[in-house]
């Protein structure tokens, strides 16, 4: 019962932080971290479009090569674009003073950013929508505005891949609604397509938020496992020892 | 005679080892009849214990520097070997002694442990329970996050609020105008020295205090009056093997859950890692909700539920360390003639029911803004808070008891 009790307690604390979580909308991520295909090609995604003012400077080319399945000569051929060592961390050459002049603010470092926007899928759920919902806003410095990050200082990098598009209910997203997106120019990819690459994004930027994650969760099954089969070691031993108490 | 033997019986010429170990485990005599509430006295030390070697695996990598700290945890958490489990034992290990003590010291209030002749077994673990709180606040420091950052800019700020020399003091505190390098530098030399040095201390002086009066129990009947023929306690047996066994299962259960956190969710939902934390510290940005880790909330919310004197926060900062100095006094404010709540009236236990649902409340509302509503129930719950102790002279002595029986009840 007082068992109970403090079970109740665990839970309902995770509840609360969940309920105290905002009012902006975030679409599903549905992110799969043993989904190494989508791992690689969200990699591919980040070296290519982000670690150019971004970095994830607490994480490093080969840890991220061994974890995804990808070798060192890859790496270094198709993911480093600098003069860097396939064991260094994946810094930038953009210092935070040229950043801030550029951008407003200097764009911030990725390691942990999926942590840093939420626990849980919370995190994932925020970057998802984040990528999705770039829209044409002419009174922004590049042309470009974010529903889920308002007044961002960053330009819509994967455009190319999108396309552009407007916001077409502004007024209601103003009062709570969710934002509904229209194009008004193709990219490169299909809205389907998108929508998946922006998932692998997330998927690696989850990964990199924490590369031990899986490895945590894999072995937690056998701990509690084992502390399982040790109570019932530990109980038979409290009960003899007990037997002669009256 | 063995080889063993001969060893223990010259160290025991020079040291009182065989002496120590009856005293304190083999021929300490504790209740029979300790029940669930029992386990986390025990489960408090294992967790020290468990904070104390996690810290200093940590310190073997982690750098108390503002520019490196940061990065200096991100790297445990990858680059050390197995760093990511150390670090997480560690952060959940905080939030896990929090609960094991505040259980702890709510079998205390439930059973009357604090009264007489138990005044300063509970006199030292309030004190083992103000430096736990100075340690886990300057251990929040050293990750320098947002919420590290600035939940310590808050914290050291309310010393300003000391009339006349508050500035001055807030200033010597933090070593600078604001948190910065200094700051870190000095939280990490109290985090890794000087309070567990303070802690270790108390808790020795825990135990001993313990051990001179004897363990009290659910029953609150002193077992050492009525000893046997062989003059050991009859409703006393050895601590050890009997609690030492029993307690191996307690702290199995114990690490199922702290396990399940670390492995599964050592967020915990963000209650023992705020996501603000994974952000670098930031002198610039200050986050939107400054909220202090959830084992200080309900005395931040008393804190902010005291209206300010002119600009002075200062009533409020005397609220907070009142709700502390409270728990001080327990021994001398219940004046009821029996201990456990076994035995004791229905007023007691309203009473207690009012405390525990204030001080949970309250925990709630610390985490929530300040303002309308949340004001108006921190107001009414510190009041119920405090009212707890100041009537407990009263309605202790009023309320009807039950007889106290003369040996435990078992089974």
């Amino acid at each position: 019962m007082k068992k109970i009790i403090i079970a109740l307690l665990m839970v309902s604390f995770s509840g609360l932080a969940s309920a105290a979580g905002g009012k902006i909308h975030l679409d599903e991520a549905n992110i799969d971290l043993t989904d190494k295909a989508s791992l690689q090609r969200g990699a591919k995604l980040f070296n290519n479009y982000c670690l150019n003012c971004h970095s994830a400077s607490f994480m490093r080319y080969n840890r991220m090569g061994k974890d995804l399945g990808i070798s060192d000569k890859l790496v270094e051929a198709n993911l480093i674009f600098s003069q860097d060592k396939v064991g260094d961390l994946m810094k930038v050459a953009m210092t935070t003073e040229d950043g801030a002049s550029w951008f407003g603010t200097p764009p911030p470092d990725l390691s942990v950013i999926a942590r840093a926007k939420g626990s849980g899928d919370v995190g994932a759920n925020w970057l998802y929508t984040y990528f999705r919902s770039f829209y044409v806003d002419e009174s922004r410095p590049f042309g470009m505005n974010n529903t889920v990050f308002k007044d961002v200082g960053m330009p819509h990098v994967l455009w190319e891949l999108q396309g552009m598009q407007k916001l077409v209910n502004a007024e209601e997203v103003a009062k709570g609604a969710i934002p509904e997106f229209a194009l008004v120019s193709t990219g490169s990819m299909t809205t389907d397509e998108y929508d998946t690459a922006a998932r692998d994004l997330t998927n690696f930027l989850v990964y990199v938020g924490e590369p031990s994650k899986l490895k945590r969760l894999s072995l937690g099954g056998w701990v509690l496992g084992f502390l399982v089969f040790f109570f019932f070691v530990a109980y038979a031993m409290k009960k003899e020892f007990w037997k002669d108490i009256h | 005679m063995s080889m063993l033997e001969k060893t223990l019986g010259w160290v025991d010429d020079r040291f009182p080892l065989t002496k120590m170990w009856k005293e304190h485990l083999s021929e300490y005599y504790a209740p029979k009849n300790f029940n669930f509430w029992y386990f986390f006295g025990s489960l408090a030390l294992m967790v020290l214990v468990m904070q104390i070697l996690t810290g200093i695996w940590l310190t073997m990598s982690y750098k108390p520097d503002a520019e490196l700290a940061f990065a200096s945890v991100e790297f445990i958490m990858r680059d050390v070997e197995w760093g990511w489990l150390i670090r997480y034992l560690h952060s959940t290990g905080a939030s896990a002694f929090f609960v094991v003590v505040y259980l702890h010291m709510f079998r205390g209030l439930m059973y009357g442990s604090y009264k007489k002749p138990r005044e300063l077994i509970w006199l030292f673990g309030m004190f083992i329970y103000l430096a736990l709180m100075a340690e886990a606040f300057m251990g929040y420091l050293l990750p320098w996050g947002q919420m590290s950052y600035w939940g310590a800019q808050v914290i050291v700020s309310l010393f300003g609020a000391v009339p006349f020399v508050g500035g001055e003091l807030a200033t010597w505190i933090r070593g600078d105008f604001v948190i910065g390098d200094a700051t870190l530098n000095r939280f990490f030399a109290f985090h890794v020295i000087a309070l567990p040095i303070v802690l270790l201390g108390l808790v020795v002086a825990h135990i001993i205090a313990l051990h001179e009066v004897g363990s009290n129990n659910p029953d609150g009947v002193e077992i050492k009056k009525n000893k046997g023929a062989d003059g050991k306690p009859v409703d006393g047996i050895p601590f050890h093997p009997y609690y030492s066994v029993k307690d191996i299962v307690g702290v199995v259960v114990f690490l199922f859950f702290f396990a399940a956190v670390i492995f599964f969710a050592p967020e915990l939902g963000g209650w023992f890692l705020e996501k603000d934390n994974f952000v670098p510290a930031d002198p610039l940005k200050t986050p939107e909700h400054i909220v202090p880790l959830w084992y200080f909330t309900p005395f931040y919310a008393i804190l902010r539920a005291v209206p300010p004197i002119g600009v002075s926060q200062f009533p409020g900062v005397v609220a907070m360390g009142m709700a502390i100095v409270m728990l001080f006094l327990l021994p001398w404010l219940d004046r009821s003639p029996v201990k456990s709540i076994r035995y004791r009236g229905v007023i007691y236990k309203f009473f207690l029911a009012m405390f525990v649902v204030s001080f949970i409340v309250l925990g709630w509302l610390g985490t929530q803004p300040a303002g309308g509503i949340y004001l108006i129930l921190s107001q009414i719950f510190s009041i119920t808070y405090f009212l707890f102790f100041i009537l407990m002279p009263w309605y202790t002595k009023i309320d009807k008891t039950k007889p106290v029986p003369e040996r435990v009840t078992f089974k």
